[in-house]
């Protein structure tokens, strides 16, 4: 007996409307969660002052800088590289197996611990490139991390261009860079921008890999060349050596308020740019 | 077109921001997450005390102190560790200050004190349950830390003959250890006693209390050292450093914040 | 003038490709270097498929580790990756796109809290609550996997929310206009032409799920055994590096590194296997 389609749309909204139901509940615990233990500690002093007392008074503003400052540093770094990697492999080179390799090769260092990134940094950068712990240090280590996430999804996303698109372009009498530059990365920009998104929230979150490279000065960064704490390592050792609990959450709402702020931030600048081009 | 110049002018920025770099008198610290957080206090002191100093404090654990100190990444390498490995013999090593270890159960665990007999037992797994120690029917939660911190090592070299139950749980800090500890309450574990709050109770260890003057009084058995590890000949800055730390000043910040002073 | 210019981003272009894919090549070498020569040393097998690990006696089998590693992400996948899928379908083609909107930053919003807060949100939320009501020590195979499958989740929907979105309308309309619900549409048209965003997310994911460090120390337990069940603690490879890399020197160390190479491996074993599968799905249609 056929089963009839209608009652089937109807079974599937069910299984994955609860299903998102589901999903969303967990995320907003876990928001709501930090918030709760968090924001009663957020003043206009604690995201202003300088950590007192091995940050068990005073405010975060230096984690907060460092944060920044890291996070805009290894995006900076990663974001060109990532996306020219990309359009290299679909654009300029023919589907083969070494491009399949290389792709293969993307996907598997995705998954190596941070803590690894961490050790190689501090062994390459720290010690070797005498950059010591260094937002240098931490950038560089930070932007091999997020790269794999933006090589891929930028890939996708310009694979996911319809070929007329690329094709009306070529018969106007455009090069290959004019059609990547004017046709295909406007239209995949949505694509690439959840890529670095997700990369941004990575490098915000990241704290393994940064104490090891970026180390965990609580002193205003002058240059690239000094140590900064970030807001998540900085939550990771006022937790974890038991020193304030309250002003460790107090750091987990801020860096969420960060995120949320960097992200609506990187949508409306987007949409704008899609408004102005149609 | 636009973007592209944004990026030239800020990577420009960058570059020419970093020719402050590395400057003066600068000394590192790096090494024992533990001690960490009072090496950043007793930086801030004495560099309240001396302007011209300029002192930074990292983590990444005592074998990063270690290295770091042995590859002159740091002046100073802190090590929580109760006998230090044989890479560091070429390091000279200080004692700065003492840490204390305490036992500790969940606040709704009846049981008051322990021998250390019995906490041997209990660690290796032959005592399975609370009420063989006086408690409640209750199986054990071990809670210990990981293979190699220097928590462990004293804890395990003082108590002796321990060969850890392969049902313990393993977390890696403190900090964890006391949260763990906090949400069950059949767990027991130990953690460095600056850390007790409310949420945790300390165990008497063959009926003596964890704290300060038993520690100093020798009285109270658990106990570690930590270390300060230079190379052969520091600097006069780096040994001005340390000559504060050992001083009554310095040993007093320590004790303040929860460690034992080093005599 | 376009001619040059088109050479110079050419060579540009080829140039950035090769630093970023030599960078990451670089570290894959730094992790083989560090780990090899104690697995030629130690001995593969015994390394491999010993369940003794006691560097303070100079034993280091990890068979323990590598079970639990896969069971745990196999565990975080069978989680997140359909709990993902299914939301990233439902939002965008069963809610207004005005909604999608917001939620989509929303989602993204929690890829950027440290695995640390997911760590102690498991300790104190979720052990309990397995401990209370499933049994156990709570700190577990499952408490990893759930806050694992938790952690992933933005990926996989974030993604596959793009790849839908990029489907061309006209398939949709095409399919609508033949008669078919939306549902028929989503099922035997548009997830199809997403198949391969959806896949890129899944196996980001999976990398993702695989090298976890922070937040499965805290949650599993870290007990060297091989699990009996879900609720028992378990250790994982990324738990068993990082967790005594900070204090080991010398053998322990290289022991360490070797145990990222294989690492190292069962990742490339798991995206082989899981971009395989996607390709004989492709090729069955």
């Amino acid at each position: 007996m056929k089963l009839n389609p209608k009652h089937t749309q109807k079974a599937a909204v069910a299984v994955l409307g609860s299903a998102t139901l589901l999903t969303l509940t967990a995320l907003v615990f876990i928001i709501v969660f930090v918030l709760q233990k968090g924001l009663p500690v957020l003043s206009w002093g604690f995201l202003t002052g300088a950590p007192q007392d091995m940050g068990r008074a005073g405010g975060i503003f230096p984690a907060i800088a460092g944060s920044a400052a890291l996070t805009v540093l290894s995006v900076l770094l990663a974001a060109p590289l990532g996306v020219g990697t990309a359009v290299y492999l679909t654009e300029y080179t023919r589907e083969s197996r070494l491009t399949a390799v290389i792709r293969f090769g993307a996907d598997c260092l995705a998954g190596i611990p941070s803590i690894i990134f961490g050790l190689f940094g501090f062994i390459l950068f720290v010690t070797i490139l005498k950059m010591g712990w260094s937002l240098l240090a931490g950038g560089l280590t930070l932007a091999l991390m997020i790269l794999p996430t933006i090589i891929r999804t930028t890939e996708e996303a310009i694979k996911a261009v319809p070929l007329s698109y690329r094709e009306v372009s070529y018969s106007l009498g455009a090069t290959r860079w004019q059609t990547v530059y004017k046709v295909i990365l406007p239209n995949a920009l949505p694509g690439i921008l959840t890529g670095v998104m997700l990369g941004v929230g990575r490098a915000l979150g990241e704290t393994a890999a940064v104490i090891f490279t970026a180390g965990s000065s609580l002193r205003m960064p002058s240059s690239i060349f000094d140590s900064v704490r970030t807001m998540a390592v900085h939550f990771y050792l006022l937790a974890r050596e038991g020193i304030s609990a309250e002003n460790a959450y107090g750091t987990a709402a801020a860096l969420i308020i960060a995120v949320l702020s960097v992200n609506l931030l990187a949508y409306w600048m987007m949409n704008r740019m899609i408004a102005k081009r149609t | 077109m636009k973007k592209k110049t944004l990026y030239l002018l800020l990577s420009a920025a960058l570059v020419f921001t970093a020719g402050c770099g590395k400057n003066k008198q600068s000394i590192t610290l790096a090494g024992s997450t533990a001690f960490q957080p009072f090496a950043e206090k007793l930086a801030e002191q004495y560099m309240t005390a001396n302007p011209g100093a300029s002192i930074t404090v990292q983590g990444g654990g005592s074998a990063v102190g270690i290295q770091s100190a042995l590859s002159g990444a740091a002046q100073i390498g802190m090590a929580d560790l109760v006998n230090l490995p044989p890479e560091a013999r070429e390091l000279s090593a200080t004692i700065v200050a003492r840490d204390g270890i305490a036992v500790v159960i969940n606040p709704a665990n009846k049981v008051n004190d322990l021998t250390i007999d019995q906490l041997r037992d209990i660690f290796n797994g032959k005592i399975k349950n609370w009420k063989a120690v006086g408690g409640v029917d209750k199986d054990i939660t071990v809670v210990s830390r990981e293979a190699g911190s220097g928590t462990r090592t004293s804890f395990e070299e003082i108590v002796t003959g321990i060969d850890l139950s392969g049902n313990a749980l393993i977390q890696d800090s403190n900090g964890t250890i006391r949260e763990t500890v906090a949400n069950d309450a059949g767990a027991i574990g130990y953690l460095s006693h600056g850390l007790l709050n409310e949420k945790i109770k300390a165990v008497l260890l063959d009926g003596q209390e964890c704290t300060t003057e038993k520690i100093m009084a020798q009285k109270y058995k658990l106990v570690r050292p930590i270390f300060l590890l230079t190379k052969a000949q520091p600097g006069a800055e780096v040994q001005s450093l340390i000559d504060y730390i050992l001083s009554a000043e310095g040993q007093q910040t320590i004790q303040q914040n929860g460690l034992i002073p080093a005599k | 003038m376009p001619v040059t210019s088109e050479k110079i981003m050419q060579r540009l272009l080829t140039a950035v490709a090769f630093s970023a894919l030599s960078a990451l090549l670089l570290i894959a070498v730094f992790i083989i270097s560090q780990g090899l020569p104690f697995i030629f040393r130690y001995g593969l097998r015994e390394f491999l498929f010993s369940s003794q690990w006691n560097p303070q006696a100079g034993k280091f089998g990890i068979f323990p580790m590598v079970v639990s590693t896969l069971w745990v992400t196999l565990g975080a996948m069978a989680i997140g990756a359909p709990l993902g899928v299914a939301g990233a379908v439902f939002l965008t083609e069963f809610v207004p796109r005005s909604v999608m909107s917001v939620i989509k930053p929303a989602i993204e919003l929690l890829a950027g809290i440290p695995s640390v807060v997911y760590g102690f949100i498991g300790v104190m939320v979720l052990a309990p609550l397995i401990r209370d009501h499933l049994g156990g020590p709570g700190l577990s195979l499952l408490a990893g996997s759930i806050i694992l499958g938790i952690m992933i989740l933005p990926t996989i929907i974030s993604i596959s929310i793009d790849s839908i979105m990029a489907v061309p309308r006209s398939y949709r309309e095409g399919s609508l206009a033949l008669g078919a619900t939306v549902w028929q549409t989503v099922r035997m048209v548009t997830l199809p032409a997403a198949r391969s965003g959806i896949a890129a997310s899944i196996i980001l994911a999976m990398g993702r799920a695989i090298g976890e460090t922070m937040a499965v120390i805290m949650v599993t337990g870290n007990s060297v055994k091989i699990p009996g069940s879900a609720l028992e603690p378990v250790r994982t490879l990324t738990a068993n590096i990082a967790l005594e890399m900070g204090y080991a020197t010398g053998m322990h160390r290289q022991a360490l590194f070797a145990t990222g190479v294989v690492l190292f491996v069962v990742i490339m074993i798991l995206n082989f296997s899981a971009s395989y599968v996607m390709r004989q799905r492709k090729a069955r249609r």
